[in-house]
């Protein structure tokens, strides 16, 4: 191994100082005895369990994850027809501008999405709950599916759809049998990617979200302008474990992903 | 068993196909040959149903099959990308079509196992398209087409991908399989020699045209254009002008101070018609002394030697500066050769070695 130049190891000390000192901070005063959160006093998991004494977290928590996997589930469908129709619709009238609107609502703030979509329902006269933050979830949500599945679609070799019609599918079955079961790793992808969204969203979600529910990030939220407490510490300790847990878990099974096809295709060179 | 009946296809302001009438029989190994854009994989996607004619009618059997859908009709294709689907297994893959077919389980099995040793890819039946070499994954995907017993096969490009040693090993497995199953085959390609190898009759086409359509032979030794001649093959094109001088025969005068050549030509000329004669290389025979007794004769020296192992040709240029190639078998040791670069010999052929064309 070569010795690392002190310039190179000064960058990147300061590099990942940066990105992770708040986070190890966070995580050891999760640990903290003390009711003060600024205050070391000694080694204790008290706060963990308190936390899951704690009703109104549990609640929130349960509505962040039927949230998030009703919208991403939701929105996952929706993406991948919109893509399949962008790339696959041939040149249709504003196909175009379809696709470029596509891409606005990524670019669009937070703010006015929320806004205009707080406009709506009351305007429409629908009582704000799990429901309507689902709504305003997979409305964002679908656009970023969208790009993942078609820029998945544009690689896809269009002639394995026409051989599978030319062997006797209908163009539904096309699809079901052939196309989504190659494009699915691109679904899958944008289905995590839109449940993380829906998980993390704080600004829509408080324009959207009414007295019967509240997500998770809102509370927190709430609970620090009162003041931090350990409690808030130990659960976001909890979510930084399972997101970690989850990263290293999908980064594990693609690289064995790529080494056994790596693998396979050498053997067949060789044969 | 396949009609064209004045199919016209256009993309936009592009003719792909124009105003183009052939028929195409039973049984038959039929190639469309051209080169790229000239639309004959346009005419294989209307066969298959990928496209639809914009002005004519597609006959198979008897039937229009314009408004018959790709998964309707009785034609499968083998894919130039061969487009297997790569998250089944090459069983699975051969079994594809013949599941839609609602087949009883059991029948699929003989059919797949048969395809499988009509391919000799029995070892690999397991296996996934990614896990194999390309040779076999071409054999895979002629297995799959052939699967369900297509009235008509169509292949595009097929043998593209594959290295020149292979590509011949599997053009004669490609004959072989069309005699065994008696379908109709057409193949599209580019290669005018896996053309001549594998089909029965040729299509020449360009620029949406059919040019020429005839047996291998009879496009190689009477084509019917200078555009034909070109195309298949090395050729000499000597242009002039005819004068006839008895039953099918012509003198062409071709440069000035050279003595006319004789011509013999079927296809009947003008006086004064103007012409191009066109020679193959390995027709023209080359002597260091005149010959005696031949119909014509011109003297030339050696510019450049192709040496191909089998055979040589020699680019002769003649004393106007036109330059001939001819060919000759290498029946000696290199070492042995006759001739070298610079010198002086004599090229003839026969009155009916070449083919008269006309402008």
């Amino acid at each position: 191994m070569t010795r690392m130049s002190w310039f190179n190891a000064v960058s990147l000390t300061l590099g990942f100082a940066f990105l992770y000192i708040p986070m190890v901070i966070l995580v050891i005063f999760s640990f903290n005895e003390s009711k003060l959160v600024t205050v070391w006093a000694g080694f204790s998991t008290k706060w963990y369990g308190e936390l899951l004494q704690n009703e109104a977290f549990l609640n929130a928590a349960w509505v962040t994850v039927k949230v998030a996997v009703m919208s991403s589930t939701i929105a996952t469908v929706l993406g991948t027809m919109a893509a399949y129709v962008l790339v696959r619709g041939g040149r249709f009238m504003g196909r175009t501008l379809f696709s470029g609107m596509i891409y606005a609502p990524l670019v669009m703030p937070e703010v006015i999405t929320g806004l205009s979509l707080l406009l709506l329902f009351i305007g429409i006269g629908l009582d704000r709950g799990v429901m309507t933050i689902v709504l305003a979830h997979t409305t964002f949500s679908m656009c970023y599916v969208s790009v993942v599945v078609s820029s998945r679609l544009v690689t896809f070799d269009k002639s394995l759809e026409e051989a599978a019609l030319d062997l006797g599918c209908s163009p539904s079955e096309a699809f079901r049998l052939v196309t989504l079961p190659i494009i699915a790793p691109a679904v899958i992808s944008g289905w995590l990617l839109a449940f993380t969204l829906s998980l993390d969203d704080l600004v829509i979600a408080s324009f959207t979200s009414g007295p019967s529910a509240t997500t998770l990030p809102i509370k927190i939220f709430s609970a620090v302008r009162l003041g931090v407490s350990p409690e808030i510490n130990a659960l976001s300790t909890l979510m930084i474990a399972i997101v970690t847990v989850g990263v290293i878990t999908a980064s594990l099974v693609t690289k064995r992903q790529m080494v056994r096809q790596k693998r396979d295709e050498q053997a067949a060179a060789r044969t | 068993m396949i009609q064209f009946q004045n199919v016209t296809k256009r993309f936009g302001e592009f003719t792909a196909i124009d105003d183009l009438t052939i028929d195409i029989y039973e049984k038959e190994f039929f190639a469309l040959l051209g080169p790229s854009g000239c639309g004959k994989t346009t005419m294989m996607r209307m066969l298959a149903g990928f496209e639809t004619p914009t002005e004519g009618k597609i006959f198979l059997a008897g039937q229009d099959i314009a408004p018959v859908p790709p998964n309707k009709r009785a034609t499968n294709m083998m894919f130039q990308s061969y487009a297997l689907f790569p998250h089944l297994s090459i069983w699975e893959n051969i079994a594809f079509g013949l599941k839609r077919e609602k087949m009883p389980k059991h029948d699929i099995s003989d059919r797949v196992d048969e395809m499988l040793r009509l391919t000799r890819l029995e070892k690999f039946a397991s296996r996934k398209p990614h896990q194999i070499s390309g040779g076999q994954r071409q054999r895979v995907a002629l297995a799959r087409s052939l699967a369900k017993h297509p009235k008509l096969l169509l292949l595009d490009e097929p043998l593209g991908a594959l290295d020149k040693k292979l590509r011949q090993d599997t053009q004669f497995e490609l004959m072989d399989i069309q005699e065994k199953t008696g379908t109709t085959f057409v193949i599209v390609t580019h290669d005018q020699e896996e053309a001549m190898t594998v089909a029965s009759r040729v299509a020449v086409m360009d620029h949406g045209k059919i040019i020429q359509v005839a047996t291998p032979d009879r496009i190689y030794e009477t084509p019917n254009s200078v555009y034909v001649a070109d195309f298949i093959g090395e050729v000499n094109i000597i242009d002039g002008v005819v004068t006839p001088n008895g039953e099918e025969s012509y003198s062409l005068t071709w440069k000035e101070g050279q003595a006319p050549l004789n011509v013999q030509s079927p296809a009947p000329f003008s006086d004064g018609q103007k012409c191009h004669l066109a020679i193959r290389p390995e027709k023209v025979t080359i002597n260091s002394e005149k010959p005696e007794g031949v119909d014509n004769a011109v003297q030339g020296k050696i510019l450049d030697i192709a040496y191909l192992g089998n055979i040589s040709t020699y680019h002769v240029e003649l004393p106007s500066g036109a330059v001939i190639k001819a060919q000759s078998a290498n029946t000696r040791r290199i070492s042995r050769r006759a001739f070298t670069w610079e010198d002086t010999v004599w090229l003839s052929w026969t009155a009916t070695a070449g083919v008269l064309l006309a402008e």
